[in-house]
C-alpha cells in the first residue's frame, strides 16, 4: 500500500522549520561546552571577548537558542507533518501556517540582535528587574504569537478533517499533535501577559517599574507546561513511531496513549508553582497544593512508560527476542533513529526521578537553584527531547529531501557518544548540586568553591567535551545529508506503529475535545485564580530596571 | 468510534495501582516532613519598597546585621544587592553554637538567592519582598551563604559567611 504523499511545497515548509531549528542548535550548542569547560578551569571566554563579552552572554545564547528556538521550531515542523500525514489531507489554510512561521523567524532575529549585542544578557528566564533591550521582548512575543498562528492552522485543519470524517477515531499522530499545540496555546498565556502587561511597556519606558514576584508567577505559569510542550512530541514518536522502527511492533494501547495526552493537557499547567517553593511572596498552602498536583502528572508519565516499553517489547519479541529483558537486545539498535530514541528514553527514566525529587515541596530546599537543576534538565530537554528529535531527524530529513542519510553508522555512534557524555556531565552536575554548588555560576572563578568539588567540576568539563563531539557529528550528518548526491530510491517510509487494539473500539470520550479543554481551563482557574487575584490586587510596580552585566 | 468502556490490560491496571500507591507514599512522606517535622518553605512575610529599603532610617535593612532578641535567639537582617557591587550586607555574622537565627533577607535591586551551605536555608530574594526562614546552628564552623540566582556579572562572587563559635 502506498503511503500518503505530501506535496513538495509541504515538505519544503516542514523542512524550513528543521533548518531554523538545526541552525539554532548549531549556534547554541557551541556555547554549552564553553560553560562546561569553564567549570573544569579551562575558560575560553577571555579569547571570545571581541564577540561575546561574558560567560553570561554565552549562557543566554545557549539557553535561548537551545531550549526555546531549537525546540519550538522542530516541534512546530514535526506537528505540522503529523497533522498532514496523519489526517491524509493538506492544511486547511496553508497561508496562515506560513504567516505563523515567518512571524516566528522575524521574532528570533529580533531577539537575537540585542542578545548578540550584549543588550539582553538576562538568560532564558529573563527575570525582571534585569532589563533587556525592548527588541528582545518583542522578539519573544513574535515567536510565541507565530507559534499560536501555526497552531490555529493545525486546529482548522483538524476541524475540517473532522467535518469530513464525522464518525472515525482520529489518527493518533494527528490527535497527539493537536493536543500538544493546544497545550502550548493555553500555557503561553502566562508569559504573554508577563511581557505585554509588564516587561514590554517597561522596557519602552511607558511604565516605571515592575512587580518581580508577579512576573515570576506569570513566567512559571508557562515555564512548567513548556517542559511538556517539549516532551509530548517525543512521547508521540515513542508511542506511535518508535515501536515500528524498533522491530515492526505495534502500539500497546491506543486508548491509554490518548488518555495520557489528555491528562497532560489538563494537569501540566496548574502546577507551575512547584518552581516557586522558595519564593517569598507565595503562600505555603498554594505551594503544597501545587506539589500534590505535580505528583499527579507522574501518573500519565508512568502510563507512558508502561505503554512505550510494552510496545517495544512487542517489537523485540517479533524480532525473535526472548526472556524478561533479553528482547531489548533484539531491537533494531543499528538504526540510528532507534538507537537515539531508545537511549533518550533510558536517560529520561533518571530525568523523571530527578523531576519528582525537585517537585517534592520541602525537598526543594536542598536543591533549589543548585547545579542539580541543570543536571536534571539536561536529562530531560537536552536528552529525552533533543536526542529523540535528533533520532526523528535521521528519518525525517531523508524523507523530506529525498536524499540518503549520510553515514548511518556515524549517526548510531553519535547517539551513543551523546548518551555517554550526558551521563558523565549530568551525574557530576547532580552531585555538585547536592554538595551545594549553585547553578548559573562560572564555578571556575567563584571564590567559595571547596576543594572537594574539583573532581566533579573536571567531570563536567569532560562530559561537555564528549557532548561537543557528539553534537558536531550530528550537525555534520545533517549538513552532509542535505547536500548528499545519493538519492533515496523510493520515498522513505514513515514509521507508524498501528494500535494492537482495534482503534474503532477506542471510547468516544477520548476523542471529544470540549470536556478536556473545559477541564484544563477550569483547573487553571481553581489552582491559579486565587493566587493571581491576590497578587494583582496587591501589585506593586516598584522595581526599576537594572543592567548589571 | 464507539462508546465502549476503556479497555485496560491486567498488567497495566496493576502498574497503575502500583503508581498510585507510590504517589500516596511520596505525598505522605512530604506531608509528614513538612507538617509533622516542621521543615517548611518560606511564607509571605512583608512587602517593602526596594528603592528605599536600604536607605530609609526606619527600615531595619538600612543598618543590616544581627540583633539578639532573646538569649540564644537572633534576628539577622540581610540586604542583598548588585549595585554598587555584588554583595550581602553584612558580609559576615558571628554567633555561638546552639543559636537560633531568623533570617530576614531582601534585595535593593535585582533578584538574588540566599543559600546557607549545609543547612535547609535556601530561598529566593526578591526586590519588594522579605524572605524569612529560621535555622538553628548546633555545630561550630563556617557556613557560607551564597547567591543562587543570576544577578548580573558578579553573581559568582556574591557570598558571605556565618561563623559559629564553640
Amino acid at each position: 500500500m502506498k503511503q500518503y504523499q505530501l506535496s513538495t511545497g509541504e515538505k519544503k515548509f516542514i523542512g524550513s522549520h528543521l533548518l531554523v531549528a538545526i541552525l539554532s542548535l548549531a549556534v547554541g550548542s557551541l556555547f554549552g561546552p564553553l560553560q562546561a569547560f569553564e567549570h573544569a578551569g579551562w575558560d575560553f571566554y577571555p579569547y571570545l571577548r571581541p564577540w561575546i563579552k561574558s560567560y553570561y552572554q554565552g549562557l543566554t545564547v545557549h539557553g535561548v537558542l537551545n531550549a526555546l528556538v531549537w525546540t519550538t521550531f522542530f516541534i512546530m515542523g514535526f506537528l505540522t507533518f503529523n497533522v498532514i500525514f496523519g489526517l491524509k489531507r493538506p492544511l486547511k489554510n496553508p497561508t496562515l501556517n506560513k504567516v505563523g512561521f515567518w512571524l516566528m523567524v522575524v521574532g528570533v532575529v529580533a531577539a537575537a540582535i540585542p542578545i548578540l549585542a550584549n543588550q539582553a544578557t538576562v538568560l532564558f528566564t529573563f527575570y525582571p528587574p534585569l532589563k533587556a533591550n525592548w527588541a528582545f521582548y518583542v522578539g519573544l512575543t513574535l515567536v510565541v504569537v507565530g507559534s499560536w498562528v501555526e497552531g490555529w492552522g493545525l486546529f482548522m485543519t483538524f476541524a475540517a478533517w473532522r467535518k469530513e470524517n464525522p464518525n472515525v477515531t482520529s489518527p493518533f499522530i494527528a490527535f497527539a499533535s493537536v493536543v500538544t499545540a493546544l497545550l502550548w496555546q493555553i500555557c503561553t498565556l502566562g508569559v504573554a501577559v508577563e511581557i505585554l502587561t509588564m516587561l514590554l511597556p517597561w522596557s519602552l519606558g511607558l511604565i516605571e517599574g515592575v512587580d518581580p514576584q508577579l512576573a515570576r508567577t506569570y513566567f512559571w505559569f508557562t515555564g512548567h507546561p513548556l517542559v511538556y510542550f517539549w516532551l509530548l512530541p517525543a512521547y508521540l514518536s515513542w508511542y506511535a513511531m518508535l515501536p515500528k522502527q524498533a522491530g515492526n511492533g505495534k502500539m500497546f494501547s491506543d486508548s491509554l496513549a490518548r488518555l495520557s495526552f489528555w491528562v497532560f493537557l489538563v494537569l501540566s499547567t496548574p502546577i507551575g508553582i512547584h518552581h516557586q517553593y522558595v519564593d517569598p511572596g507565595v503562600s505555603p498552602a498554594w505551594k503544597f497544593l501545587h506539589s500534590m498536583f505535580t505528583f499527579g502528572v507522574f501518573f500519565p508519565s508512568m502510563m507512558t512508560a508502561f505503554t512505550v516499553v510494552a510496545s517495544l517489547e512487542h517489537a523485540g519479541r517479533k524480532n525473535g527476542g526472548k526472556g524478561a529483558l533479553a528482547w531489548i537486545g533484539k531491537l533494531n539498535w543499528a538504526d540510528p533513529s532507534v538507537a537515539a530514541q531508545l537511549l533518550a528514553g533510558i536517560l529520561f527514566f533518571f530525568g523523571g526521578i530527578g523531576g519528582l525529587t525537585n517537585a517534592s515541596y520541602n525537598v526543594n530546599l536542598v536543591l533549589h537553584n543548585t547545579a542539580f537543576i541543570p543536571g536534571h534538565f539536561h536529562l530531560t530537554v537536552a536528552t529525552a527531547v533533543t536526542l529523540s528529535f535528533m533520532g526523528i531527524s535521521y528519518w525525517l530529513l531523508p524523507y523530506l529531501t529525498g536524499r540518503k542519510l549520510w553515514q548511518p553508522k556515524w549517526a548510531v555512534a553519535q547517539s551513543w557518544i551523546w548518551f555517554i557524555g550526558m551521563i558523565i556531565f549530568s551525574n557530576s552536575m547532580h552531585v555538585l548540586g547536592l554538595l551545594g554548588a549553585p547553578r548559573r555560576v562560572p564555578l571556575g572563578l567563584a571564590p567559595y568553591v571547596p576543594a572537594e568539588w574539583n573532581s566533579r567540576l573536571f567531570q563536567v568539563g569532560v562530559g561537555g567535551a564528549i557532548l561537543f563531539i557528539s553534537g558536531s557529528i550530528y550537525l555534520t550528518i545533517m549538513l552532509m545529508t542535505a547536500l548528499n548526491k545519493e538519492k533515496v530510491t523510493e520515498e522513505v517510509e514513515v514509521p507508524i506503529a498501528e494500535s494492537m487494539q482495534d482503534v474503532s473500539l477506542t471510547p468516544v470520550w477520548l476523542d471529544r475535545w470540549a470536556p478536556w479543554i473545559y477541564g484544563a481551563l477550569g483547573l487553571i482557574v481553581l489552582m491559579y485564580g486565587p493566587v493571581l487575584f491576590e497578587m494583582i490586587k496587591n501589585i506593586a510596580l516598584t522595581s526599576p530596571g537594572f543592567r548589571v552585566w | 468510534m464507539s462508546a465502549n468502556k476503556i479497555h485496560i490490560d491486567r498488567y497495566e491496571r496493576n502498574w497503575m495501582m502500583f503508581t498510585a500507591v507510590l504517589l500516596v507514599l511520596f505525598a505522605t512522606a512530604v506531608s509528614v516532613s513538612a507538617f509533622g517535622m516542621g521543615i517548611q518553605v518560606p511564607a509571605p512575610e512583608q512587602r517593602v519598597d526596594p528603592k528605599t529599603v536600604g536607605t530609609d532610617p526606619n527600615s531595619p535593612w538600612s543598618s543590616p546585621g544581627l540583633r539578639e532578641v532573646a538569649p540564644g535567639k537572633y534576628d539577622a537582617y540581610i540586604l542583598a544587592r548588585a549595585v554598587p557591587t555584588w554583595e550581602y550586607l553584612p558580609k559576615e555574622i558571628t554567633i555561638p553554637a546552639g543559636s537560633s537565627v531568623s533570617f530576614y533577607v531582601t534585595s535593593s535591586d535585582v533578584q538574588h538567592g540566599f543559600k546557607i551551605q549545609d543547612t535547609n536555608a535556601n530561598f529566593m530574594v526578591l526586590p519588594g519582598q522579605v524572605s524569612k526562614l529560621t535555622i538553628k546552628f548546633d555545630k561550630p564552623g563556617t557556613y557560607n551563604y551564597i547567591c543562587t540566582e543570576y544577578c548580573g556579572s558578579g553573581h559568582g562572587i556574591m557570598y558571605g559567611a556565618i561563623i559559629v563559635t564553640p
